[in-house]
């Protein structure tokens, strides 16, 4: 029963904050101004009925409720309505959608890769000089905006040595690049949760019996201390896809990457509000979801947060 | 000193000393504000020039004194609207943990709702709708952080009200301000502190994304931001440009988190603001 009560809850508060999120999207892109004389002021004579039927033709003549129940709706069922400029908003979300996932799952195994082993060798081997430059280079990892970091790249691969192209999704070559830019923060961040949540579990009691078992420390190290360092892990990735995804935004324009963040920015600057309101609604729903299953993971693997 | 024995105090106190103090002394050092152009010394290359160290970019402007006068919006985002969020949530913090009940559920309400929403993706919505400009970036910053100070206050208060020195000036008849604000709080400072500190760098850090996105300060302004902004269509003739600004950004931020991490080795072996 507390099983099912705590699921019930985080459903609830859940719901509650996707229901708040998206009533604020949708009326603050209202506040902007009126779409009708948005869409028509390259337009030369246009009277009010022109102005009265662009709005009919939007639907935003009706109460606010209504095109907001339209919106939430359209979120669920796929029909999202049609952008400013561009014709239906659902096919270029999900292009959008697709090439941001793309490249954040290849960062995010990038960085797994690369950060495990080394905050597992920074951990075992804690204050010698491998620890300290592993120490030291994750906070530099941490200490530049993400954008400059993907500009020397290209500087350094694109312009200079003419390697990786500098712009676009134009094969796997072309992921390249973005994902290290992405790849170094979050390995940044991954690594020093490893070494902390390492040392925490290698001095605990169950990792001294498997060691007085006989186990050998390949086994002790990745089957016993990984697999529990693994919990805190998962749980900081779900915190911290929100970031992730504002990161990707940057990210993705300086590689004119098609995705998520290079829509959102090219529907401010052509003031295309239902793309806006869009990308950035289905944005906070996929982190709401996120931390939703990590909650839920998180009380399967440690039965003691139910309680709390 | 024995602070100066930590790697991480040394190397973040210099960083950050460095670039602070260019930072305090541009007015003297630079005093036309990195805005003069001499447009026969346009993209002049680093170090091949005395008057221009670190070279000009395409309207022939000195890149040392704009990069060290941009310093000024930085550091003052930083630290400004990180002060402003860590006065704002403590306060609410304090109240939250002290009487419970509906501050309780307003604060982890709107903590949830702030997780949903990346500042990045909040600040586009929003600067979309009213503008950019350097106060409304600094008070986004502060609605889009408080909450974290609050949450981190509200923790520490749960577990000092039961405590017993608590219970002890309560029977003493102390009323609840002079409890929460003389006794409660000094004891609570220590992780504030460390997150203020990590803040400001990452204040810093956003500032400089917004800007580039065009969303943050006015280009005329010289900031960092702005200036990678710019720096961006010269990448293949003028790389300097884009390279001088990123490299103060890193100086300062990576100063200010390895000083944020020495605070955490010092004031919070409990770990309470990982």
């Amino acid at each position: 029963m507390p099983v099912i009560g705590f699921i019930a809850k985080r459903g609830l508060q859940a719901l509650f904050v996707l229901f708040v999120v998206t009533l604020f999207i949708s009326f603050a892109i209202r506040l902007t101004g009126d779409p009708a004389v948005m869409m028509l002021r390259e337009s030369a004579n246009v009277s009010a009925d022109d102005l009265a039927r662009v709005r009919e033709g939007l639907g935003l003549d009706r109460p606010f409720l209504v095109q907001y129940w339209d919106f939430v709706s359209g979120l669920f069922t796929g029909d999202l309505g049609n952008s400013f400029f561009r014709g239906p908003i659902a096919p270029i979300v999900t292009g959008a959608l697709g090439a941001t996932l793309l490249l954040a799952m290849t960062s995010l195994i990038v960085s797994l890769l690369i950060s495990i082993p080394l905050g597992i060798y920074a951990a075992r081997h804690r204050g010698s000089f491998g620890d300290q430059v592993i120490r030291v280079l994750s906070l530099a990892g941490l200490s530049f905006p993400n954008f400059w970091l993907g500009i020397m790249l290209i500087l350094i691969f694109s312009v200079t040595l003419r390697w990786l192209p500098a712009s676009g999704l134009t094969g796997p070559a072309s992921l390249i690049m973005p994902a290290v830019t992405i790849g170094v923060i979050l390995t940044a961040t991954n690594l020093r949760i490893v070494r902390t949540t390492m040392l925490e579990v290698l001095s605990a009691q169950f990792i001294m019996v498997a060691r007085a078992k006989g186990l050998s420390e390949r086994s002790v190290i990745y089957k016993h201390a990984l697999r529990n360092s693994s919990i805190a892990l998962v749980t900081y990735l779900g915190l911290q896809f929100g970031t992730l995804m504002g990161g990707l935004v940057v990210v993705e324009l300086v590689f004119n990457w098609p995705g998520m963040g290079t829509l959102a920015v090219e529907a401010i600057s052509q003031r295309d509000y239902p793309i806006l309101q869009t990308v950035i609604s289905i944005l906070a729903i996929m982190i709401v979801l996120v931390n939703l299953i990590v909650d839920l993971v998180y009380m399967a693997l440690d039965p003691r947060i139910r309680l709390e | 000193m024995r602070a100066f024995r930590s790697f991480e105090f040394t190397a973040g106190l210099i960083l950050t000393g460095i670039m602070g103090l260019a930072v305090i002394l541009s007015p003297l050092l630079f005093p036309g504000g990195g805005m003069g152009q001499d447009l026969v010394a346009r993209l002049t290359p680093p170090l091949t020039s005395a008057e221009y160290p670190l070279g000009t970019d395409p309207l022939g402007r000195d890149i040392l004194a704009r990069v060290v006068v941009g310093g000024r919006i930085s550091f003052f985002v930083g630290i400004v609207s990180a002060l402003g969020a860590v006065v704002i949530g403590t306060v609410i913090g304090l109240f939250a943990g002290y009487y419970r009940g509906p501050w309780d559920m307003f604060l982890m309400r709107f903590a949830d709702i702030q997780l949903a929403l990346p500042f990045i993706l909040l600040a586009m919505t929003v600067i979309a709708i009213i503008g950019p400009g350097l106060d409304r970036i600094i008070i986004l910053m502060i609605v889009a952080q408080w909450v974290q100070y609050a949450r981190l206050i509200r923790g520490s208060v749960l577990s000092l009200r039961q405590s017993e020195y608590v219970q002890a000036a309560k029977s003493y008849g102390l009323g609840d301000l002079r409890i929460l604000f003389v006794h409660i709080l000094p004891n609570a400072m220590g992780p504030l502190v460390i997150l203020g500190t990590l803040n400001v760098a990452n204040n810093i850090l956003l500032e400089s994304s917004l800007t580039f996105l065009g969303l943050g300060i006015d280009p005329l302004i010289p900031s960092w931001g702005g200036m990678l902004a710019d720096g961006r269509n010269y990448i293949q003739t003028a790389p300097w440009v884009t390279i001088f600004p990123g490299l103060a950004i890193m100086m300062t931020v990576l100063g200010l988190n390895l000083l944020g991490d020495w605070l955490r080795d010092r004031l919070d072996p409990l770990g309470q603001t990982k």
